[in-house]
């Protein structure tokens, strides 16, 4: 546990069509949430339940431009969140690694032993 | 599975057996993951898993040896973990010929708790996708398969 993902993070990144809507924001830019709608299979009302949270986990943000309003990615908290996967990843390649190395000596310990 | 988050996997050159005894029993597992385990590997059983002067409770979700097993952590204080306020480890072993096992563990998260069956069903059907391609372009990490 020495990675630490903060809850709101986890929990605004763990939710499929959440990720949907970042994946459409890092790809498009900066888009109003009319065009998230029509871009995604769930209602516009979803993504702006969506986009509330992303917000408040500070993965997006936005700004009025004249009647609209545009969202964009935070590049900063998302690489935070990328990276805290990546880290989580690793942590679990480095467990998987040992594991493997103490079953193969384990297993080579029980051929050895006569039976 | 919905709300996938980390999926690794190793190959190992042991039968599922031995790989099993290592992944659950308590003297094993503090030789690759905590530094002190209280758990009893069975259903429902509450544990603790130390780490350093840190640590936390986990709960046993499935035990069906020497193939899965799974446990719950990260729930906040007070509260039974349960989808949505916890994280799920979940470990399958998969026999591979009679000296091989591949060993697969997934970390998930907060599930799609509040969205109804049909369109959970429909971003489970493309979420893994969708979270490759995400952590793709940000991280440049594949979730991918590991080769052992």
């Amino acid at each position: 546990m020495t990675t630490q993902v903060d809850d709101e993070l986890w929990s605004a990144i763990g939710d499929p069509s959440r990720r949907r809507v970042l994946d459409l924001l890092v790809s498009h830019g900066e888009v109003s949430a009319s065009w998230l709608a029509g871009h995604v299979p769930f209602s516009r009302q979803a993504v702006s339940k969506h986009l509330v949270v992303l917000e408040e986990a500070g993965l997006v943000s936005r700004r009025k431009q004249g009647r609209e309003v545009l969202y964009r990615v935070e590049a900063g908290r998302l690489d935070q969140a990328a990276r805290a996967m990546a880290d989580l990843a690793a942590q679990w390649d480095q467990r998987l690694a040992v594991v493997k190395r103490l079953a193969e000596a384990a297993h080579v310990e029980s051929l050895d032993t006569p039976r | 599975m919905a709300g996938l988050m980390i999926e690794r996997e190793v190959l190992i050159e042991a039968p599922a057996e031995v790989v099993w005894r290592i992944v659950t029993e308590p003297d094993q597992m503090t030789k690759w993951f905590a530094d002190r385990v209280e758990l009893v590997v069975e259903p429902g059983a509450h544990g603790y898993m130390h780490f350093g002067d840190q640590g936390g409770p986990v709960v046993v979700e499935t035990v069906d040896p020497p193939t899965r097993f799974s446990f719950r952590w990260n729930h906040p204080r007070e509260e039974e973990p349960v989808a949505g306020n916890s994280m799920l480890v979940e470990f399958t072993l998969t026999p591979e010929g009679d000296e091989q096992t591949r060993l697969r563990v997934t970390e998930s998260g907060h599930d799609l708790r509040d969205w109804p069956d049909a369109e959970k069903q429909r971003y489970a059907d493309d979420h893994r996708e969708g979270w490759g391609d995400f952590l793709d372009r940000l991280a440049g990490v594949s979730v991918a398969r590991q080769p052992g």
